[in-house]
C-alpha cells in the first residue's frame, strides 16, 4: 500500500473511531480498564527508566562543568529542564511507543486473525470505535500524569546520584531545581505528552486493525506500529518546539 | 427467509462469486457446500455485509440487504447471530462475559433479567460448570456451543455459522450439528452454514446450495444428494472411498 493511501485509510480509520459510543456505561468502563493497562502497568518502566535518566543528566552535568564560574546549582538546574523540556515527554513517549504500541498492535491484530473483530461487526458494534477509542482516551488522559511522575522521579534520581557521587551539595541541587522555573516549560511538554499519547494509541490500533493473514502478520504489524509511531513522535516534537518555543 | 438474487463478487480481475440465485427458508437448515477456494466463504461474507457485492441483490424476507446504508445495516444486525469457524470468543471474557456482551451492548434487560437469559442459553448449549471460565480454558467443542450460546442470546431471526465443526471429533461435530438444526427449527431461524463436512450435509442439510468455482452448480437437499446427476457435485460428495462404497450400497 502507498503512503498517501496509508494516509487515507488512517485518515478514514479515524473517523470511524470518532464516533458515538454504543453504550455510556460500557464505554467508560472500557476507559477505566485502559488507563489501568495503558497508564499503571507503564508506571513501573516510566519510573526506572526516569531515575537512571535523571542521576545520569546529573552526573553529566556535573562532570563537565570545569569552568569555576560556573555555579553548582546547575546540575539542579539543569537535571530539571532536561526531564521538563525533553526526557519525561519524548524519550518516555518512546519508549512507550514500544510497549504500549507493540502491546495495542498485537492485541487488535490477534482480534483481527482470530475474526473477533469480524463478530463485533456483525453484532453490529462499530469495532473501531468499540476498540480503538477508549485506549484514545485513556492514553491521553493518563500519560500526562506518568509525565509529572517521570520528571519527580528523575529530579529524585539526580539528587540521588549527586548525593551518592559527591558531586553537588544536596543544598545546591534543590536550589537549582528551584532556579528560574517558567511554567510554560511545563505545559509545553504537557501539550507534547498528550500529542504523543494520541500517535501511540491511534497508529498502532491502525496497524493492529488492518492486519490480514496469521501471527506472523501480527508480529509485523507490531514492528510497523513500534517504528512508525517513534518516528511520527520524532516529528511531531520537532513540529510542535517549533511552534510552542518560537 | 434469505433471497439471493443474480449475487456478482469480484476481487481485482479473479471472478469469486458469479451470478448466484437461491433462497434460503425460515425454520431449515441451509448448507453452503463446495471444495476449498470455490467461494463460498466468499459468500456468506457477503450475505451478513463484511464484502460488498458487485452486483445483485440480497434480500432478508422484504428487506433490500444490499441497498441499506450503515446505519440501515445495524439495525438488521441486531437479528443476526453468527457462529464462526473458530467461535471468535472474546479473550479477555469469561464464557458468562461473553454470551451477555450482546446483552450489554443491545438490550435493556435489567441485570438479574440479563443473568437469567445467558443461563438460560448456556444450559441449551448444555454448558454447566464453565460460566467463569475464559475461552483459552474450555475445550474447542465447548467454546463452539459458546459461540452458538452467544449468537443466539438476542433471539436473532437470522443464524450463519462458518464451518462450525471444523477441528472438532465426529462425534463432538454431530452434538454440534444437530444442536444447531434443533435451535433453528425450535426459534425458526433462517440458518445458513457454511460446510465441507459431508456428515453435516447428511445430518441436517435440509437444503444444500452447491458452489463450483463460484457458480451455482446444484441446488436440492440430502436426501436427493445421492440421486443427483451432477458430475462436480459427485466428485466432491464421494471424494472418499466411504462414499462411493455407500453409494453403490444403495
Amino acid at each position: 500500500m502507498s503512503f498517501i493511501e496509508n494516509i487515507g485509510q488512517y485518515v478514514l480509520f479515524l473517523n470511524r473511531v470518532f464516533s458515538k459510543p454504543e453504550r455510556r456505561r460500557i464505554f467508560f468502563d472500557q476507559i477505566i480498564k485502559e488507563i489501568y493497562k495503558l497508564g499503571v502497568n507503564s508506571l513501573g518502566i516510566v519510573v526506572i527508566i526516569s531515575v537512571f535518566m535523571g542521576a545520569v543528566i546529573s552526573l553529566q552535568t556535573a562532570y563537565n562543568l570545569d569552568n569555576p564560574l560556573l555555579p553548582d546549582y546547575l546540575v539542579g538546574y539543569t537535571t530539571r529542564e532536561s526531564m521538563i523540556l525533553e526526557f519525561s515527554s519524548t524519550i518516555v513517549g518512546l519508549i512507550l511507543a514500544g510497549k504500549v504500541g507493540s502491546n495495542i498492535a498485537s492485541e487488535i491484530g490477534s482480534m483481527r486473525v482470530t475474526e473477533q473483530i469480524d463478530a463485533l461487526e456483525i453484532m453490529g458494534v462499530n469495532s473501531a470505535n468499540f476498540l480503538v477509542f477508549p485506549k484514545i482516551i485513556a492514553a491521553v488522559f493518563i500519560n500526562p500524569f506518568l509525565y509529572v511522575i517521570s520528571v519527580f522521579v528523575g529530579i529524585t534520581g539526580g539528587l540521588l546520584a549527586s548525593y551518592l557521587a559527591d558531586t553537588v551539595s544536596v543544598a545546591d541541587f534543590l536550589y537549582g531545581v528551584q532556579y528560574s522555573i517558567i511554567p510554560y516549560y511545563i505545559s509545553y511538554s504537557l501539550i507534547k505528552t498528550v500529542v504523543f499519547a494520541f500517535i501511540i494509541t491511534s497508529v498502532s490500533s491502525f496497524y493492529g486493525y488492518y492486519v490480514s493473514g496469521g501471527s506472523l502478520e501480527v508480529g509485523r504489524a507490531s514492528t510497523k506500529a513500534v517504528v512508525n509511531s517513534s518516528i511520527l513522535i520524532l516529528l511531531a516534537n520537532l513540529i510542535l518546539t517549533h511552534i510552542l518555543l518560537k | 427467509m434469505i433471497e439471493l438474487k443474480n449475487v456478482n463478487k469480484s476481487f481485482g480481475e479473479l471472478d469469486v462469486l458469479n451470478d448466484i440465485s437461491i433462497r434460503f427458508e425460515a425454520g431449515k437448515t441451509n448448507l453452503i457446500i463446495g471444495q476449498s477456494g470455490s467461494g463460498k466463504t466468499v459468500l456468506l461474507k457477503s450475505i451478513i455485509g463484511l464484502h460488498e457485492v458487485d452486483n445483485g441483490h440480497i434480500y432478508y424476507g422484504d428487506r433490500d440487504f444490499t441497498a441499506m446504508n450503515f446505519n440501515e445495516r445495524k439495525l438488521i444486525r441486531k437479528e443476526m447471530g453468527m457462529v464462526f469457524q473458530g467461535g471468535a470468543l472474546f479473550d479477555s471474557l469469561t464464557v458468562e462475559e461473553n454470551v451477555s456482551f450482546p446483552l450489554d451492548m443491545f438490550s435493556d434487560m435489567n441485570e438479574d433479567d440479563k443473568r437469567a437469559r445467558v443461563k438460560f442459553c448456556l444450559d441449551r448449549v448444555d454448558i454447566k460448570k464453565a460460566h467463569k471460565l475464559y475461552p483459552a480454558e474450555i475445550s474447542g467443542g465447548m467454546q463452539k456451543r459458546v459461540a452458538i450460546a452467544r449468537a443466539i442470546v438476542l433471539n436473532p431471526s437470522y443464524l450463519f455459522c462458518d464451518e462450525p465443526n471444523s477441528g472438532l471429533d465426529p462425534v463432538t461435530a454431530i452434538v454440534i450439528d444437530k444442536l444447531i438444526h434443533e435451535i433453528t427449527v425450535e426459534y425458526k431461524m433462517t440458518t445458513i452454514i457454511n460446510t465441507h463436512d459431508m456428515n453435516s450435509v447428511m445430518e441436517i442439510g435440509e437444503k444444500i446450495l452447491f458452489i463450483n468455482k463460484g457458480v451455482k452448480a446444484w441446488e436440492g437437499s440430502n436426501h436427493e444428494i445421492f440421486d443427483t446427476e451432477n458430475q462436480s457435485l459427485n466428485n466432491f460428495v464421494f471424494a472418499s472411498n466411504l462414499f462411493k462404497k455407500i453409494k453403490k450400497k444403495l
